[in-house]
């Protein structure tokens, strides 16, 4: 028994979790008030009806249903899992432009003290800018280019919208990382007369591992966010995002079907943490960083 | 081991650096002028402030003189890093962590191309020669500080540079530890035949290791005086044993070297030892 819990701890844990969060979810909705809890005039814990609260095992059968009434209309799991794929795509490919976009700002920002006053500033700022402000602009200037053959899709305005959240923590985390090293290191890279590419190879990206890894698994979260507001702002159809504006609509009548693209959701965040966490898996040795001195 | 004794290792003629400009400018070394022969062990002793880290930097070319000029054999300091005339090892053993033992001492012989079966042949030869070829899978954080310290040690020895630069390298280590480091130290350098420049605020130390002993004081950094340990009947620091921490002759280096650094007169100093 014992051995049973060593070996799949944080499986069990993680399934506990899981286990808590609906079995608390019913029981609310079975014990609790009808019209929610009041204080004052303001509700602090929801409704309890159908159309609030839907049961779990509601939520999970309807993904077993037709998504409508139509003769051809496919399962809501069915519907679901190919816009997840859909997002999740867009979702790499903003995670990816983002990832390299963020190296390349840290890398400049490491390099030379000037550029990391002039750029930091204006990095932090960008986050502050509203997405659904610069959806319509990443759109207008986008139709504008003419890449070779390629031209300009909705898909590559919120692959580039992904990209902008994502970038954003790597650029910070990497900045933090190639500054990393202690003098000792630095200097011996230098009584060694390398030049600057080869410490960045045999030192500093080495020693920014510890940093980059959080960093790269807060862009994916960002980047999975960005793709599915992306797509509502845009208008891009095919994607979780815009399925969640219409399934939204078939509340009153079908309050579990909301739920549906939820879970789809909360699905690719999951797989996309977990690939950073595999990446990291594969970095392990440099996750070392910083022990001895 | 000789071949070279015609050529100085270090040759420092008239070095001043200044950091800082104006008010706050600070004078940390002024008027420096050192040799050191080849295959000679020299240790610079002083309290802190006094530069002697600063002098052995400029020798590394870690950091570049205000004035004077810096010869490493024969050469400007800059080009003698370059050709990578000198190892080196400072207080902190600095390696890199998420390198096993061996591939921290093969790092410099892997960064300037040597080839990968002689690599493994000197790696397995430096560990031995610190007596941790049992250690060469294991990664520096399973290491105690000396064996950490030793790992650097056999790093900065990688590519047989005919002069050592050490500053403080056992000054993180307990008492007990740094005695056998010392000894260890002794015995490398008999077999590499390496000069060594030492950089230490432990008398004992710098008396049991070195031939020669340069004093310095603070503000401005300068040589105060120069002991030969030698003069005092002790054997040259190659042919050195541990037993020499009780010979007479280690005694009366060690006061001579106190009474430099305290400032009080002594009169044998063999203060103008600088052989030019």
């Amino acid at each position: 028994m014992a051995q049973i819990w060593d070996r799949f701890q944080a499986a069990i844990l993680g399934l506990l979790g899981v286990a808590t969060v609906v079995v608390t979810w019913d029981l609310y909705k079975a014990f609790g008030p009808a019209e929610g809890v009041l204080v004052g005039d303001t509700r602090v814990l929801p409704r309890t009806t159908e159309r609030a609260m839907p049961h779990s095992w509601d939520m999970l059968q309807r993904l077993g249903e037709p998504v409508s009434a139509l003769p051809d209309a496919p399962d809501a799991v069915r519907a679901v899992w190919d816009a997840s794929m859909f997002s999740l795509g867009l979702a790499a490919r903003g995670w990816v432009i983002g990832v390299v976009i963020g190296l390349l700002l840290a890398l400049a920002m490491s390099g030379f003290r000037i550029v990391e006053s002039a750029l930091l500033p204006w990095v932090i700022l960008s986050q502050t800018v509203p997405l659904i402000a610069i959806a319509p602009l990443v759109r207008r200037w986008g139709s504008e280019l003419q890449i070779g053959g390629h031209v300009w899709s909705s898909e590559d305005s919120v692959a580039v919208i992904a990209a902008y959240l994502a970038f954003f923590p790597v650029a910070v985390g990497a900045l933090r990382g190639l500054k990393s090293p202690d003098k000792t290191h630095l200097e011996l890279m230098r009584a060694y007369g390398i030049g600057w590419w080869r410490t960045l190879v045999t030192l500093r990206l080495p020693s920014s591992v510890p940093y980059l890894l959080p960093a790269l698994r807060l862009a994916a979260a960002s980047a999975v966010i960005g793709a599915v507001v992306a797509e509502v702002s845009i208008g891009l159809k095919g994607g979780l995002g815009r399925m969640v504006i219409d399934y939204a609509v078939a509340a009153s009548g079908d309050p579990a079907k909301p739920w549906a693209p939820i879970f789809g959701a909360i699905g690719i965040g999951l797989v996309a943490a977990g690939a950073v966490g595999l990446l990291g898996l594969a970095l392990r040795p440099f996750r070392l960083t910083g022990v001895s001195r | 081991m000789n071949q070279h004794a015609s050529q100085h290792a270090i040759a420092v003629a008239g070095v001043r650096r200044v950091f800082g400009k104006g008010r706050k400018q600070v004078i940390a070394l002024e008027d420096v002028d050192l040799v050191v022969g080849a295959g000679e062990f020299v240790s610079l002793i002083g309290p802190s402030g006094c530069g002697k880290s600063t002098l052995l930097r400029l020798v590394a070319d870690l950091d570049t003189a205000t004035a004077g000029t810096l010869e490493i054999f024969g050469k400007p300091a800059r080009r003698a890093r370059l050709d990578q005339d000198y190892g080196i090892a400072f207080q902190q053993a600095g390696l890199l962590p998420w390198r096993t033992v061996a591939g921290n001492v093969e790092l410099p012989l892997k960064l300037h191309g040597v080839a990968s079966a002689q690599r493994k042949a000197r790696v397995a030869e430096l560990l031995d020669l610190v007596g941790l070829s049992d250690f060469a899978k294991n990664h520096p954080d399973q290491l105690s500080g000396g064996m950490q310290q030793r790992v650097a040690i056999a790093r900065a020895l990688a590519e047989s540079p005919r002069l050592l630069l050490m500053d403080e390298p056992f000054g993180a280590l307990d008492e007990i530890t740094r005695e056998r480091m010392q000894n260890e130290l002794v015995r490398i350098c008999a077999e590499t035949g390496a000069a060594v420049l030492f950089v230490t605020h432990s008398i004992p130390e710098a008396v049991f290791l070195s031939d020669r002993v340069v004093v310095m004081s603070p503000r401005p950094g300068r040589i105060t005086g120069v002991v030969d340990v030698r003069a005092d009947g002790l054997a040259g620091a190659h042919d050195r044993t541990e037993r020499a921490r009780d010979e007479e002759g280690f005694f009366r280096a060690v006061a001579e070297v106190r009474g430099l650094l305290h400032g009080a007169p002594v009169a044998t100093v063999a203060a103008d030892g600088l052989e030019k």
